[in-house]
This record gives C-alpha cells, sequence and structure tokens, in this order.
C-alpha cells in the first residue's frame, strides 16, 4: 500500500517538475528513507516499510506550495514502537491485564497510606471490646421464623483483637480508633493492611528476581551464542545440569540450611529469592543463545564485521537489542510464575518472618486450623485472590505483548 | 540414528553424574543433620553423650567426609543399592516403588481427562480465532495457570468438602471403615477426586493454549488452503488435515510430562493429606534424609533426562523432516 503511495509521490513530482523544482529531491528521499527505517536493530524489518504512511492524500490538492517543505511533512512515519503499542491496546485482554497490573500496584504501593493500621501492628484493644465468634448459627424459632445467631460473649477478656470481623473497630497502641475493613487475623494483624505489604513484598521480589536472573541469562546466552565453541559447550552444559535438577527440592533445602545457619529470619526470603534466581536463568540464557546463533548469520552483522566494531558492541548493542521482544515476553511471564514461587515458598513457610505480611503466609492459615479455613474465610480468601490477580495480570499482558511483538502477525 | 541415539545416552549420564554431586553437596552443607535433629532433646537432657552420637553417624555414613561419602553412594548406586531411607527405615527404593503408585494413579488420570478437555476446545478456539469460544478459554486458561496449586486446593476442599460436604477432606481411603476390595477401590476413586480436579484445573491451561498456537500455525499453511480449495469440507480439513499435523507437537510433549507422572505433587498431596511420593518426599527433606531425598531427586532427574530424550525421537519419528544435525 505503501509502496503505491510512493510512487504516486514519484509520478506526481515528475508531473510538477517544472513548477517546483525541489520535488524530485523528495521523491528520492522517499525512496531512500523507506528501506532506511527497516534497518535490522530495529527487529521489524518485514513491517517498517508498511509503517511509511505517505500523507501525499491529503496533500494532493495544493502540491508544493511552499519550498522549504520537507520530507517529514509528507511521510507519515510510525515507529516500530508505537506499532507494538498500537497493537498492544488493541487486544481487550491485554487492556485487562495491564488495568488488573495498574491496581494492584496502587493498592499495594499507595493503600497503605490510607489504612491507620501498621504492617506487623497487633490491635490489643481487648478492654474495649466484646468478643465475637464470627461463627453463624442458622435456626428457627417456635413459630417457624428462620434467624442467624452469632455469639456474642462480653466476659471473655482476650489478650488481643483477633478474627474481628470485618468492619469492627479497633483501638491502636495510642487509643484511636479505627477501622478493620477486613477484620483481623488470628494474631491481631489488620488484614487489609496485611495484604497491601502482601502484595507489595510479592511486586517487588519478583522484579528483583526476574531482572537478575534475565541479566544473567543475556550475559552467559549472548556469550555462548557469540562465541559459541567451548564457551558455548560449558555454559550450555551448566543449562543441562540445572534443568534436570528439581527446583522445589533444592529450595526446600536452601531453606533447611538456612534454618540451621544462625542467620535473622529475616534474611531468609533474600536467600531463597537469591536461590530461585540462580535457578531460573537456564531459560532465558537458552531463548538468547538461540536467537543469537540465528541473528549472528544475518547480514547486518557482516556489516558490523566489516565496520570492525568490538566484541562487546556487537553483541551488546547489535544483538541483544533484537532479542528483546522475545526477552520481554518472557520477563513478563516469569513475573508471574516468580510470584507463585514465592508464595508456594512462603506457604510453606519458607518465606518471611511472621511479622512481615506475605501473600502466601496469609493463605496457609487456612490448613493450619480447619476453624480458620471454615469460618474465618476472609483470613486466607483475599490474600489467594491477590496472589491470583496479580498473576493473571502478568500472564495477559505477556500474551498481548508476545502477539503485539511477532513481526509475523499482521492484523 | 541408533548412533545419535547412544550419543545422547551417554551424554545424559554424564549429566546426570553432576546432578548427583551438586545434590549430595548440598544435602551435606545442611547444618543440622538428620542424628543432630533426632538426638537433640536427649543430648540435652544428658540421655546420650557425644561420643554415642558420633557413632550414631559413623553408622548412618555422615562422618564421612564429602568427597568419601559421595564415593561411597555413588558406587552403592550404581549397583542398584540406594541405601536405607532414615526416615522410614526401608531401602529408598522400595519407598518410592510404594508410594509412587498413588502419584501416578492420581496423574494419569488426571492427565487423561486433561487431554481430552484441552486438545477440542484449544482446536475449537483455533479455528474460531476470536471468537466467543476462543477468548473464553482463553481468560479461562489463563485463570487455570494463573491459580497458585496450594490456594485452589484448599479453596476446593472449602467448598466442595468443608463446605458441601461431597468429598471427603484429604487422605487416601476411609481408614475407619472396613470395605471388600472393590469397595476400597471406589473409596480410594473417591478420594482422588478433588486432587484430580485441582491437577487438571493447574495443567489444563498451558495444553490448551499449546493446542490453540499449533493449530494456527497449521491453519496458515499452503496445504490447507489446497484442501480448502479442491472442496474438502471445513470438518474434513480440520479434523483430517490439520488435526494430524497439530498433533506432532503435542504428542512430543506428551513425553516430556513423564516426570510429572510419577514425581507426585509435593504441595498438592500435602494439602490432600494423600500418601504419595511428593508427600514423602516433602517430609524427608525437612528432617535431612539424605539416602531418600537423593533417591528420589535422581529418580526425578532421571526421569527428565527420559522424558527429553523420549521427545526427541519422538519428534524424529513422528515429523520425517526433522534431521539429526550433530
Amino acid at each position: 500500500m505503501a509502496k503505491r503511495k510512493q510512487e504516486n509521490l514519484i509520478e506526481q513530482s515528475e508531473a510538477e517538475k517544472v513548477v517546483s523544482p525541489i520535488e524530485p529531491d523528495v521523491a528520492e528521499l522517499a525512496e531512500s528513507v523507506a528501506p532506511g527505517i527497516g534497518s535490522p536493530t530495529s527487529g521489524f524489518a518485514e513491517n517498517a516499510q508498511a509503517n511509511v504512511e505517505a500523507s501525499v492524500s491529503e496533500t494532493e490538492g495544493s502540491v508544493a506550495p511552499v519550498a522549504e517543505e520537507t520530507l517529514a511533512d509528507r511521510v507519515k512515519v510510525v515507529s516500530p514502537l508505537k506499532l507494538v503499542f498500537k497493537r498492544f491496546f488493541r487486544s481487550r485482554l491485554s487492556v485487562v491485564g495491564l488495568s488488573i497490573f495498574l491496581a494492584v500496584l496502587v493498592f499495594s504501593f499507595l493503600g497503605p497510606v490510607f489504612v491507620p493500621w501498621g504492617e506487623s501492628e497487633i490491635d490489643r484493644s481487648e478492654s474495649y471490646r466484646i468478643y465475637y465468634s464470627n461463627i453463624r448459627v442458622p435456626t428457627k424459632d417456635e413459630e417457624g421464623n428462620e434467624f442467624d445467631y452469632y455469639t456474642i460473649s462480653s466476659n471473655r477478656p482476650e489478650s488481643l483483637n483477633a478474627h474481628a470481623p470485618a468492619w469492627t473497630f479497633g483501638y491502636r497502641s495510642n487509643g484511636d480508633k479505627a477501622l478493620h475493613v477486613l477484620g483481623t487475623d488470628r494474631d491481631g494483624y489488620d488484614i487489609l493492611v496485611r495484604l497491601m505489604y502482601g502484595g507489595r513484598l510479592s511486586l517487588m521480589l519478583s522484579f528483583l528476581v526476574v531482572l537478575t536472573y534475565t541479566v544473567i541469562g543475556v550475559i552467559l546466552g549472548g556469550l555462548a551464542g557469540y562465541f559459541g565453541g567451548w564457551v558455548d559447550m560449558v555454559i550450555m552444559r551448566i543449562v543441562d545440569i540445572l534443568n534436570c535438577i528439581p527446583s522445589m527440592p533444592i529450595l526446600l533445602i536452601v531453606g533447611a540450611i538456612f534454618a540451621g545457619s544462625g542467620l535473622p529470619d529475616g534474611l531468609r526470603i533474600y536467600i531463597m529469592m537469591g536461590a530461585l534466581t540462580l535457578l531460573s536463568w537456564p531459560g532465558t540464557c537458552r531463548l538468547v543463545r538461540g536467537q543469537i546463533l540465528f541473528l549472528r548469520e544475518q547480514e547486518y552483522m557482516v556489516a558490523a564485521d566489516a565496520l570492525g566494531f568490538g566484541v562487546g558492541r556487537k553483541i551488546f548493542k547489535h544483538l541483544v537489542p533484537n532479542v528483546m521482544p522475545q526477552l520481554i515476553v518472557s520477563m513478563t511471564l516469569g513475573l508471574g510464575g516468580t510470584i507463585l514461587t514465592e508464595a508456594s515458598l512462603s506457604y510453606l513457610g519458607l518465606g518471611a518472618p511472621k511479622a512481615v505480611a506475605s501473600l502466601g503466609q496469609m493463605v496457609s492459615l487456612a490448613t493450619q486450623s480447619t476453624t480458620i479455613m471454615e469460618y474465618y474465610v476472609l483470613d486466607w480468601l483475599p490474600a489467594g485472590l491477590i496472589i491470583i490477580l496479580a498473576v493473571v495480570a502478568f500472564n495477559f499482558i505477556g500474551d498481548g505483548l508476545r502477539d503485539a511483538l511477532d513481526p509475523k502477525m499482521k492484523r | 540414528m541408533v548412533k545419535y541415539i547412544i550419543k545422547r545416552v551417554l551424554y545424559s549420564i554424564a549429566i546426570l553424574l553432576c546432578v548427583s554431586l551438586v545434590l549430595y553437596c548440598l544435602m551435606r552443607l545442611l547444618p543440622m543433620d538428620y542424628i543432630d535433629n533426632n538426638f537433640a532433646s536427649q543430648i540435652t537432657q544428658g540421655i546420650i553423650t557425644q561420643e554415642e552420637i558420633d557413632r550414631i553417624k559413623a553408622l548412618y555414613g555422615l562422618s564421612d567426609s564429602i568427597p568419601v561419602g559421595y564415593w561411597k553412594w555413588l558406587t552403592a548406586a550404581l549397583q542398584g543399592d540406594l541405601g536405607t531411607s532414615f526416615k522410614y527405615g526401608q531401602p529408598v527404593a522400595k519407598v518410592i516403588a510404594d508410594h509412587m503408585w498413588v502419584s501416578f494413579g492420581v496423574a494419569i488420570i488426571a492427565y487423561v481427562f486433561q487431554f481430552i478437555i484441552a486438545i477440542p476446545l484449544g482446536i475449537k478456539a483455533a479455528t474460531k480465532q476470536y471468537g466467543a469460544v476462543d477468548y473464553t478459554t482463553s481468560v479461562f486458561a489463563m485463570m487455570g495457570i494463573s491459580l497458585p496449586g496450594f490456594f485452589l486446593a484448599i479453596l476446593l476442599i472449602r467448598i466442595f468438602a468443608v463446605g458441601l460436604g461431597w468429598f471427603p477432606t484429604g487422605g487416601l481411603f476411609d481408614a475407619t471403615a472396613t470395605l471388600t476390595p472393590v469397595e476400597k477401590f471406589f473409596d480410594i476413586l473417591y478420594h482422588m477426586i478433588l486432587p484430580m480436579i485441582a491437577i487438571v484445573i493447574g495443567s489444563i491451561g498451558g495444553l490448551m493454549r499449546h493446542t490453540r498456537t499449533n493449530t494456527l500455525e497449521v491453519l496458515n499453511q499452503d496445504y490447507v488452503r489446497t484442501a480448502r480449495a479442491k472442496g474438502l469440507s471445513e470438518r474434513t480439513v480440520v479434523y483430517k488435515h490439520v488435526f494430524r499435523n497439530t498433533m506432532v507437537p503435542i504428542v512430543t510433549m506428551t513425553a516430556g510430562i513423564i516426570p510429572s507422572l510419577f514425581g507426585g505433587m509435593m504441595i498438592l498431596e500435602q494439602v490432600f493429606a494423600l500418601d504419595g511420593i511428593g508427600n514423602i518426599a516433602y517430609s524427608a527433606l525437612v528432617i535431612g534424609d539424605i539416602p531418600f531425598v537423593m533417591g528420589y531427586n535422581m529418580f526425578i532427574a532421571i526421569l527428565t533426562v527420559i522424558g527429553t530424550l523420549l521427545s526427541d525421537i519422538t519428534y524424529m519419528l513422528v515429523d520425517p523432516r526433522i534431521k539429526i544435525s550433530k
């Protein structure tokens, strides 16, 4: 389509030759620019040509009234990035994913500002409140009217305001009355604020882990793919070995080693995440290596050789950026996976210490006591939902990005 | 072909050796070994002396240095002796064989269901790309992939076992009742329903997406256009020409599930209190039962290696265009 328009432009300019001598230059430029935009580093060579939309139709009536008119005024260039954005936002699922992700982000990072309770603040307001068992008992009276009753005992002093029902008030240590929107859990923590901090921990850790292992994977995969030979041999053998080691048992062993090492409890989650990073990079490494093996043979790499570029420049400036599309997709999907692993570890009690909120730990309350599973659903259900929301968001975004970044997709 | 397979097998053996070395070193790095854990209270009470502890450790092979210990384990393992589990007091191979079948039983039925449901849905979604079926299956597939296994299990137990009372909350069979073998078989099946649902929901999404992507790829091929052009009905095109070619990558993927078939699901089995290999391995790991953990992890590693090898070989068998490059 664009080609035809350019031809139009050329014909037109030839016709107007006598009137405005600047036109042929424009035509030449337009011709020379079109292939230029599909430069190999953009990674969208196939598409780029179609992106040059000559805006001839708009100016058709009044051709070249101004002598200084440049190419930029006549040709609308859609950069590959813009095209990706356009395609990404066209898919409904990816927009949903992005909105969920933003919602979770705002909830967990800005949310605590609006909740009076702190992350590890225990509600100890025993003298101010009455004890609710929060267990609904449906019954019938003699006339057959159905009603529910709750046991409320005011003469049962509790050391802490545990399992407070949703939308009840508690008193903070400084005497302020504050609302528990979702109630409190077994230890007297406010559930809503714990959800926010838990989400924050999950998001931060997964970003950290994914970024680190991607960097390791890109460096090692880049080296293996570019140099081949014994470098490739050594790196890929390590990848093979790591692929064969089941990751969950290893993480459990690392957790056990930590437990006996006497290090402070708060450090454990970081050690576990470090171990997870070391176990996760082979995937990225494989991806990058495979792509670089393919890209190494492309013409523009021959050109880079001929120009005498250094090895570092060739790998990290010319090869790695071309792997970016696949890399971004695998990172987004990796974020979801890492959140799941982190939650599983916390669930097994190998995550953050008790005072620090984590979503997996909150869900694990359900298996620790059947009463909690049956009656205090708010203790564990919202935490699981937040995990699902975060992971679903990353999976939707990743899926949308994969479609948007795929040069073969021409929609 | 034979040469290639032999080469791959030899190479796999080298990898397995490295894996076992890494695992053994990690296990021995545990600061509290099994004996320390077990006799911690006795030694503080003074019932048992440190010398006796050391003697017991020597008996369990825990006083050897890491290289010596590894060599002992390796030579024994190569002769088929994986040692005796500290925790279960039986040969490791026997413990694995005893509990493997529970995991296998749950997994195999779950996988059959998964294939029956996922493949037709994936093909349907691809043939009606961006239609209602496509969107709903995509959303549900994604939800399934995104569910944390333990949360799904708890949710199922809460709704169907605790809430509605339709299914038991856990365990493999009803230990309180005396049952005839036939009744026991159905009781076990009944207990396995929830775990199976959990596995199917968790893993169906991946297979469905995989089928969909492959079908889409095949639908764009020239021979599909030819088939349509020569006037075949859409049904014949999809279920005869497209379906067969879609199956190529799926069949090869099937070999890749071998480790998860036999290896069990650590967390799921724990939540459902199933006596499977995953649950057993978890409790062994936590207390540092070196022979069992080594045996179990090597079992998984070998299955992984076999799975990859089988899927590569089936890939070559199913698709004659694939040539051995090396």
